[in-house]
């Protein structure tokens, strides 16, 4: 979000989701679409059924594949390759938009010259892709001038993770294809009201609405909105907060409802980072993995329990409303937040859920006419700058934020970690259609348990047969961090060399064995790549 | 399916070229402005004039199956059925006639010929359409005899119910699975008399063949398909119906929570929902016990000497206010930080940000984007 925010001025998804259905061509790129975003898979297929075509680049051959006129199966984190790859087809072929390029944007004669290098045929050899497939995605994405791109962690969660978005936004400037309805830039988000917490301000860089904590006016401005002297510095992101933990530079955490122990990378390195706290205050509905860490924890409230908003992937703020009381002596979050605030001497008066909203909607003029009545039948997507403010469909209609929006040359760098003779796998790691993250909401869900409720390793049928491991067998999975059991499913689904764990199983966490190298822009982990071996 | 497709775009190609065009049509004697590329079907429903249908979903392209919604076009030799009939300007419709309602009768007749008359104890009684057109045409049963379907129900899963006996073949599930989600799970099987939705030979539904969306139980116009989670826990008219947004990923569904007795039974389908149209994945429909779970936590929680004790609110909150101002007193507002939750809203997400801030003293404040 963030390199997208630095290139185009705004970091969420530019089009709307029923746009999709009148995109002419869908190009998806690191995302598992039909299970982690079932519904906008929906107005995929809508999409192909009228005619669209549909491009799939993914190391694993995902449900999607299925509706794809090219599947691009590529090496784990070879994403900028294949990108700048596409790029240079386009410009060989003159399929780019000198108009959009010569009127919007700067830096493309620098660029240009960046992506001379990656020739179908050196792509090839990098990312495994047949070079006429990378041609036909070219030809297909190149030649549309109505097209979206759609991608989700497959493309961040990797240390060069910015410098892939920056790879995908060079293609849909290098096109045009971006500003327009059913055209544009799209990172699907995965988690329900992850686009609101980002909004909020729950990130150690910037207050409420992207607001730079480092510029002197924007701190003055929340001074006085929120009434005392604020820290002039950039905290620490949760990346960084868990290893400040292990060192010791880190006293004590307040935790809302996150699961660090099964969703971090390196679980054995998370656990001990926080056993080394001071003090771990957790605040959860359920004793999770983190929980059963805490000095302290707070029962809290579910989505069904509390009133409130979320904010979808398409920005829409929609309203969260109350249907049942909650169990036991359980409290809302953020009535919870009130109380420890007053009693560190920071007293927060609010009489409704709603009072807070319209306070966000003082500091971050994109919220600003969102009011619980405007939405209560159909949400509203910023911006929705005053009360008449019909909300914006998609982005950059009238221009964008920053004038011109820059190219900016990147290239293939091998993942932090790669494969050797003792460690010959790359493993992947995602989400499956039936369970969600790490587990502690689904897997309490015995319909759902009793069909998917096992832990299983993807292994190519070539892999197993060479390893003589068969399907269901029991096998090993080992990085330098630590090891799992866990059973072998064997399927076509991924390539050769390449392993996949779902992330949701406590028994058998994915994290244990993953890199907890980070982006060094953005932090986040590398859980789409990591050397491991398998034996039986 | 290439070729399908194609096909189809061709049609659609035809019907876009004077899509939107505004034309005048009367539909009972009443004149109505509208626009070209609109069903008869979808301008009465706009315009609020009830015409019966049964296999018409507004997810779904136009079928024509159930010819329910015949209506009579002035010029026209014999009823049309206005699902898959384009407005025309000048066009001149009668939804209701002696004629019509005739027609009506008939067909309703035909279906509950072969349809258990159970209504008392079925599972769809008070949602179900069937149940509701007999009673608007006022059917009976009884008026058509012959052989009737005797087909086991079917229990082979844990969230689908199918009663074949109760279905009326008006096929809503079959194209919602292979048009709409594409699982290609269920289709039209066995020919006349014995002809029902089911699975490739008849095989058990599991992850294997099925996504468990349960968008078939979402169309169904019968009790043939219901949430088997649910069966027996209240009829929906006797359910508080709570509009809100899933909490699962980011697309930001809405849907109805059903809730009797303050518990959570069902998850239904909100139709008007501008983002998903009723349209549900397994997670969402399905994915609701947890609210329930005997494991929530009840209580505060404070360790001492590795293991939990129940406390009370006051102590819980009293003791973590004391911890955090005596370890920012002697480290500093920096070795403190809090981790917000994509789970939690947009209004508590702003409270945390704003209390680490303010309260604390530091930005160390982080979500969990980057998971």
């Amino acid at each position: 979000m963030a390199s997208l925010a630095a290139i185009f001025g705004s970091g969420a998804m530019t089009n709307s989701i029923r746009e999709i259905e009148g995109m002419e061509v869908i190009f998806i790129i690191g995302s598992n679409t039909k299970e982690t975003h079932p519904v906008i898979a929906n107005r995929m297929i809508k999409a192909y059924r009228k005619g669209a075509k549909i491009i799939v680049a993914d190391p694993r051959r995902v449900p999607m594949v299925r509706f794809a006129d090219v599947f691009m199966s590529l090496k784990p984190g070879t994403d900028i390759a294949l990108l700048n790859g596409i790029a240079h087809v386009i410009l060989k072929e003159g399929l780019h938009n000198e108009e959009f390029i010569g009127e919007k944007t700067e830096g493309f004669e620098e660029w240009k010259k960046s992506v001379e290098e990656y020739t179908p045929e050196k792509v090839e050899r990098i990312t495994g892709v047949a070079k006429k497939d990378i041609v036909k995605a070219a030809r297909l994405y190149g030649g549309s001038r109505k097209a979206g791109i759609f991608y989700t962690m497959g493309i961040t969660q990797h240390t060069c993770g910015s410098d892939n978005v920056r790879a995908i936004a060079n293609l849909a400037t290098l096109t045009g294809n971006i500003g327009r309805e059913s055209t544009g830039v799209n990172p699907l988000r995965g988690q329900n009201n992850v686009q609101g917490a980002s909004d909020a301000g729950c990130m150690p860089n910037v207050y409420p609405g992207y607001q730079l904590v480092e510029n002197p006016e924007v701190q003055a401005k929340f001074e006085g909105a929120w009434g005392v002297p604020l820290s002039p510095k950039a905290g620490l992101k949760a990346t960084e907060m868990i290893p400040a933990a292990h060192e010791g530079t880190l006293k004590a955490l307040y935790i809302m409802g996150e699961n660090p122990v099964i969703t971090d990378p390196n679980t054995h390195h998370t656990v001990e980072a926080l056993k080394k706290l001071d003090f771990l205050v957790v605040q959860d509905i359920f004793l999770t993995e983190t929980a059963a860490l805490a000095d302290v924890v707070l029962p809290s409230t579910c989505f069904a329990e509390k009133d409130g908003t979320f904010a979808n992937t398409e920005r829409k703020v929609q309203r969260v409303r109350k249907a049942v009381e909650p169990p036991g002596e359980a409290r809302s979050d953020l009535s919870i937040i009130l109380e420890v605030a007053q009693r560190l001497g920071y007293p927060m008066k609010y009489t409704s859920p709603e009072e807070v909203l319209l306070e966000f909607g003082q500091v971050w003029q994109n919220l600003a006419g969102i009011t619980y009545q405007r939405i209560e039948k159909e949400g509203i997507q910023w911006p929705c700058t005053d009360r008449e403010h019909p909300g914006t469909q998609y982005l950059f209609k009238g221009g964008f934020p920053k004038g011109k929006v820059p190219f900016s040359p990147v290239s293939y760098t091998p993942p932090a970690e790669v494969v050797s003779d003792e460690y010959p796998f790359i493993l992947t790691t995602g989400r499956n259609l039936y369970q969600y993250h790490s587990g502690s909401m689904t897997r309490r869900v015995d319909a759902i348990e009793s069909h998917a409720g096992e832990p299983y390793v993807e292994l190519n049928p070539s892999d197993g047969e060479r390893l003589g491991i068969g399907d269901g067998e029991e096998i090993r999975v080992a990085s330098r961090r630590g090891d799992i059991k866990i059973k072998a499913r064997i399927t076509q689904r991924v390539s050769s060399g390449t392993v996949f764990i779902p992330m949701h199983y406590r028994e058998a966490a994915a994290n244990v064995i993953t890199n907890d190298a980070l982006d060094k822009k953005v932090k986040i982990p590398e859980y789409k790549v990591c050397a491991v071996q398998v034996s039986k | 399916m290439d070729r399908n497709r194609e096909n189809k775009s061709h049609i659609k190609e035809k019907r876009i070229h004077t899509m939107g065009k505004p034309v005048k049509i009367t539909i009972n004697d009443r004149e109505v402005s509208c626009e070209k590329g609109n069903t008869v079907l979808e301008v009465c429903r706009k315009k609020g004039i009830y015409i019966p249908t049964l296999c018409y979903d507004e997810r779904l392209e136009s079928y024509g199956g159930c010819r329910l919604c015949l209506v009579e076009i002035k010029g026209m030799a014999k009823p049309l059925s206005s699902c898959t009939t384009p407005v025309e300007d000048g066009m001149e419709i009668t939804t209701e006639s002696e004629k019509l309602t005739g027609l009506r009768r008939t067909m309703l007749s035909l279906i509950l010929s072969n349809h258990p008359d159970d209504c008392m104890c079925c599972e769809k009684a008070g949602d179900c359409d069937l149940q509701e057109m007999a009673y608007r045409y006022n059917v009976k049963p009884g008026e058509f005899t012959g052989e009737k379907w005797d087909l086991p129900v079917r229990e082979d899963n844990p969230f689908i119910t199918y009663e074949p006996n109760k279905c009326i073949l008006c096929s809503r599930c079959t194209r919602i699975c292979n048009e709409v989600v594409m699982a290609g799970t269920i289709d039209l099987t066995g020919r006349g008399f014995h002809t029902m939705p089911d699975t490739a030979y008849g095989a058990p539904r599991s992850l294997k063949n099925c996504e468990f969306c349960g968008q078939c139980v979402s169309t169904c116009p019968t009790g043939a398909l219901t949430d088997r989670k649910s069966r027996g826990k209240g009829r929906s008219f006797g359910m508080k119906k709570v509009k809100t947004t899933c909490s699962y990923c980011g697309t930001g569904c809405n849907f109805y929570l059903n809730v009797k007795d303050n518990e959570v039974v069902k998850v239904t389908s909100d139709y008007d929902a501008p983002v998903n149209k009723g349209n549900l994945c397994i997670k969402g429909r399905y994915g609701y016990d947890f609210i329930h779970s005997p494991e929530r936590i009840r209580t505060p929680l404070i360790k001492k000497d590795g293991v939990f004790h129940e406390a009370t609110w006051d102590e819980a909150l009293e003791f973590t206010a004391k911890k955090f101002k005596e370890l920012i007193e002697e480290h500093g507002p920096e070795k403190v930080g809090g981790f917000s939750s994509s789970r939690c809203t947009n209004e508590e997400n702003y409270l945390l940000s704003k209390w680490v801030r303010c309260a604390i003293g530091s930005n160390n404040v982080d979500n969990c984007a980057r998971v």
